[in-house]
């Protein structure tokens, strides 16, 4: 079972798009409602990553619901796991699990953890959240595929603030020396970390050229415009003997004007009226 | 003369086996294939071996997306390196997720002797015994070695096995019947317990033999498996004995005799002593030298072993505190 993801004319890739972003907006919704409920959790990188979130599980992921667990589907991995709720978000909108979970972010016996639990959350195919570790799963995965003469794509989402980690490089070694070509990695290059930018913090660039120096296939787009994020991943796709990264250009925070941007909103919860004022923003743009 | 063989040559011939057996075992490795044995398999399956480098955090991550599709990885490197170095990346995406890897480390303990102290690992079951979810276990022997191999294909869920460099004692026949989690009571005896782990299991069976000669009868009993430690068997020979002392190749604090200690104080406390480093790294040296300079020789078992026996019921006796006052508030 393949499913058809093939964008046939342009006619049908509009309307995708428009699509996408109807969705994007109801699970940047059910993120500020999630962390304000909390009262934790992480918004910026949630929001940063929500189209690119958005335009694997509605476009490309070969996945079912109903068979969280089916041996063929498409992983993936979110490596930044503190950027669960956008997760979180689509799984339930993809209907893994029922969306009045989602209000139970981060409280006691929820199936949503702090932090993404395989075992926990349906849908799930790595627990993760210390950083830099997803990368490595997803050479794991991908080097399944082969050994199991399974046909899917294995997906990591990885964000810049763990790119400082070792291990990601490792990992990034390991997955050319296998020539990993069923290994999509997606960065979400937001350029904000917790303490500071990138800059301030561990510089990273130049990024494209550690990626190409380590032997990867690299694209670089702007993470939030689904033209570029659908005809990278296509790209990505038809790469087969290398690992394919698409260092995605995002906006910590996106979709709320007060949040983009700033490093303080990493990792806090909005207060009542943040969230409203929050809300009315997304609500009210126009495709 | 004893034949001896290192536990590391059991682990790579039982690896080519299971490997024909089963095609869900694929083996990692970082490297050091001819040390820890995984060559053979790689030379049999090339397209199940994977050598990741000199990455041991990689490698854990590795296996566990390779075992959250299904199959069973084996990483390998040495002990010191395979505890530690990835001690993060086994206790989250390993034991946590509760993936079935098996870690299956050569050069355990002081075996990598002249290497020295970068090199032994003497602290990675202390390190590692709490981590939910993981069974630890060291093979006596070759021949133990081979069933323990098995017994870990067979148990679903994450397993750390730990091998010598050196040549050890084989004190099994190659039928031996090895259950995780369970003890075997190598020798009878009522006077002392004596509690090994890995190949100290030989070196205990010498000393009951010296203590013998002295009138002693010690009881050895081999604890192959220090996580689940096989409490029953503690606890038995602890009730008939009244004394019990521990030896392992690795720190007194974490491994073997912490496990003994902490089931014998919440059970049925007796007199105990621990035998191990104490709180010391060691040095370059041949394995048999260094275990005699730190204290794990026969005759330090046959020391502590008198010193707990005379322990039993005149704890009182202990001078420890003694130039301490302790007041209340």
């Amino acid at each position: 079972m393949k499913a058809n993801n093939n964008i046939v004319n342009n006619k049908s890739l509009d309307e995708t798009i428009t699509y996408l972003k109807d969705v994007s907006r109801s699970l940047r919704i059910d993120v500020l409602d999630m962390i304000h409920n909390a009262k934790s959790g992480h918004p910026g990188g949630s929001l940063s990553s929500a189209d690119i979130v958005t335009a694997l599980y509605f476009h490309f992921l070969n996945i079912d619901p109903k068979n969280p667990r089916w041996e063929g589907r498409d992983r993936f991995i979110m490596s930044k796991g503190h950027a669960c709720p956008i997760w979180y978000s689509a799984l339930a909108e993809k209907g893994y699990f029922p969306k009045e979970e989602l209000l139970t972010l981060r409280k006691i016996d929820s199936i949503l953890q702090g932090h993404p639990d395989m075992n926990k959350t349906p849908g799930i195919d790595m627990t993760t959240g210390s950083l830099g570790n997803g990368l490595g799963a997803g050479v794991g995965m991908a080097l399944a595929a082969r050994v199991l003469n399974k046909e899917y794509f294995t997906y990591v989402l990885i964000g810049c603030g763990e790119m400082d980690e070792g291990v990601l490089w490792e990992s990034a070694m390991s997955a050319s020396k296998f020539h990993l070509g069923s290994l999509i990695t997606i960065l979400d290059y937001n350029k904000l970390q917790i303490d500071g930018t990138n800059d301030e913090v561990m510089p990273l660039e130049p990024v494209v050229d550690k990626w190409v120096s380590f032997n990867w296939h690299v694209q670089r787009i702007n993470g939030h415009n689904y033209h570029e994020i659908i005809s990278s991943i296509e790209t990505a796709k038809k790469v087969i003997d290398k690992p394919s990264i698409i260092v995605a250009d995002t906006i910590k925070g996106k979709g709320v004007s007060f949040m983009e941007n700033v490093c303080d909103w990493h990792g806090k919860a909005p207060d009542d009226k943040q969230h409203a004022d929050a809300v009315k923003e997304i609500k009210d743009v126009k495709n | 003369m004893i034949e001896k063989k290192p536990t590391r040559d059991a682990y790579g011939e039982e690896l080519v086996e299971l490997g024909r057996e089963n095609p869900n075992i694929v083996v990692l490795e970082a490297d050091i294939s001819k040390s820890t044995k995984t060559c053979y398999f790689a030379k049999e399956f090339p397209e199940r071996f994977f050598n990741v480098g000199v990455a041991e955090q990689n490698e854990a991550m590795v296996a566990a997306g390779l075992a959250s599709c299904g199959l069973i990885p084996f990483m390998s490197t040495y002990a010191v390196f395979g505890s530690m170095r990835c001690c993060e990346q086994i206790r989250t995406f390993i034991c946590y997720t509760n993936l079935n890897v098996k870690i299956a480390v050569s050069h355990g303990g002081l075996t990598p002797g002249s290497d020295g102290v970068t090199h032994q690992a003497t602290e990675d079951i202390g390190v590692l015994r709490s981590f939910p979810n993981l069974t630890i276990i060291m093979p006596t022997d070759f021949n133990m070695t081979k069933a323990a191999v098995r017994a870990a294909v067979n148990h679903i869920g994450p397993v750390y096995l730990r091998f010598t460099r050196d040549p050890v004692p084989v004190i099994y026949g190659k039928d031996m019947d090895f259950k995780i989690g369970r003890a075997i009571k190598l020798k009878e005896g009522k006077d002392v317990t004596i509690v090994s782990l890995g190949d100290m299991a030989w070196s205990s069976l010498q000393a009951a033999e010296v203590l013998e000669k002295d009138g002693i009868s010690a009881e050895v009993i081999d604890m192959p498996t220090v996580k689940p430690v096989d409490e029953d068997a503690i606890i038995i020979s602890a009730r008939k004995t009244g004394a019990v002392v521990t030896i392992e190749d690795h720190q007194i604090t974490g491994g073997l005799g912490s496990a003994v200690a902490e089931v014998l104080a919440e059970n049925y406390p007796v007199p105990m002593k621990r035998i191990g480093l104490k709180n010391t790294f060691a040095q370059s040296g041949e394995y048999e030298l260094l275990l005699k300079k730190y204290g794990l020789g026969i005759d330090d078992i046959v020391e502590a072993s008198i010193s707990v026996i005379k322990m039993k019921g005149y704890r009182h006796l202990t001078k420890i505190g003694d130039h301490r006052d302790y007041e209340s508030k």
